[in-house]
């Protein structure tokens, strides 16, 4: 699985930016139950109280939903929210660090836009 | 249902001149992972004996389960003190103990005993004395684990338990926290390895508190700065410094803050690399000696 926790960041927005990367990955469909709480605790060795957290999270955000009895189930509508969430800091999270690394290298704007479409190329 | 199982204020225990725990305030929540951390003589273990109704506190007042602890059996009932050196009788067989044990935890699960014997391989027909120190340190996470009192204590309960035996000890430490809710505090050198288990942490350092967190909030609130010392030093500026090193023109210096997405930038820009610190790094900051007592205040406010 390869899923790793960094201490950069509280653990319980770990666990639900890698439920919502399962979401837009589409290895989780809408509809679909989503683990337990329990289940996330002895996958990832964490607290089950950070785990809840998570998980409430995506229900605050409207990700996820309870059904009464049976568990956390992914809500219709959740990927394109969440796609069109990510694109909103698309620029702050990827870009302007870019940007700001590109200046210190001396690349400007074009050259830049350059070396994307290249690398697009390659991959 | 959740409240509070232990509610100290002031609680002071001395011995001699020197003071042990020096009034220290804080609340234990039912249902929780407590981590109680700190170095070496810090006070750890007399604040669990404190609790655990062993030693009786010269100032403050202390509720466990609503009562002072010392001689109140139904309190002492509810209790379980894995000590990091426990003794047993002369003769006596891990076998022994596990029977022993529900005379004294009415919650005992012999069953679940029995798996965790098969997990740690632990020889129950061999007398206590003669097992291995990690055998030994095995015993006690068993009783521990199996006793499900309300409100359990390990003091560095894995001394010479290798690395397979402590990760045995904390998936079984979960799952049946998990099934069986209760109040857990662990005691323990190996930070990093517990982290994520706990659920709030308590760092004491010279008989005092230094920090009472939940452990989300305390991930990700320190950050290492690297970089030009002037950039790193302009950058810190209006920061809470809780550590600092530095090597020729370079400075690397820790602050307790959380950083938002424009500070990132802002460091981006000065060329600054950040590192996220570690619980046992911050530990390591706010107890080491480099700073000393400015640390804790600082820290406090």
């Amino acid at each position: 699985m390869g899923r790793q926790l960094d201490d950069s960041r509280p653990i319980f927005l770990q666990i639900a930016e890698q439920v919502e990367n399962d979401i837009i990955d589409g290895v989780l469909k809408e509809d679909e139950q989503i683990p337990s709480t329990n289940e996330f605790a002895a996958f990832y060795r964490i607290n089950p109280a950070t785990a809840l957290k998570g998980v409430n999270r995506l229900v605050d955000d409207g990700i996820v939903a309870k059904r009464r009895g049976i568990g956390m189930f992914v809500t219709a509508g959740a990927r394109a929210r969440l796609i069109e969430r990510r694109r909103a800091e698309f620029a702050a999270e990827y870009l302007r660090p870019l940007i700001v690394e590109a200046e210190k290298l001396g690349i400007d704007i074009d050259e830049l836009a350059g070396l994307l479409r290249a690398e697009r190329i390659q991959s | 249902m959740t409240g509070t199982v232990v509610r100290a204020s002031g609680l002071t225990k001395r011995y001699g001149n020197f003071t042990a725990v020096d009034g220290v305030d804080f609340t234990l929540e039912q249902d929780r992972i407590y981590g109680l951390l700190g170095r070496n003589g810090a006070g750890k273990t007399t604040v669990m004996q404190l609790l655990t109704g062993q030693l009786f506190p010269n100032a403050g007042t202390l509720e466990v389960f609503g009562r002072e602890p010392a001689e109140h059996a139904d309190v002492l009932r509810r209790m379980c003190f894995i000590a990091e050196s426990q003794r047993y009788p002369e003769d006596f067989t891990s076998a022994h103990v596990f029977t022993a044990a529900p005379w004294f935890f009415e919650h005992w699960d012999a069953a679940f005993a029995e798996r965790l014997v098969a997990d740690f391989r632990l020889p129950t027909k061999r007398r206590i004395k003669k097992l291995s120190r990690g055998q030994l340190s095995a015993v006690g996470v068993i009783v521990g684990l199996a006793s499900r009192a309300p409100l359990t204590f390990f003091d560095e309960p894995y001394l010479g338990l290798d690395a397979v035996a402590r990760h045995i000890f904390y998936d079984r430490l979960l799952e049946d926290y998990a099934e069986h809710p209760r109040t857990i505090v662990l005691s323990t050198h190996l930070i990093d390895e517990v982290a994520n288990l706990l659920e709030h942490v308590i760092l004491i350092d010279r008989g005092r508190i230094m920090l009472d967190r939940d452990a989300d909030e305390v991930r990700g609130s320190a950050t290492t700065v690297a970089g030009p010392r002037a950039a790193v030093e302009s950058f810190v500026a209006d920061r809470a410094v809780i550590g600092r090193e530095g090597l020729g023109g370079l400075a690397s210096v820790t602050i307790d803050g959380r950083l938002d997405q424009r500070d990132r930038l802002q460091a981006a820009e000065l060329g600054l690399e950040l590192a996220p610190v570690s619980l046992q790094q911050l530990i390591v900051h706010m107890t080491g000696t480099d700073l000393g007592a400015d640390t804790a205040e600082e820290v406090a406010a």
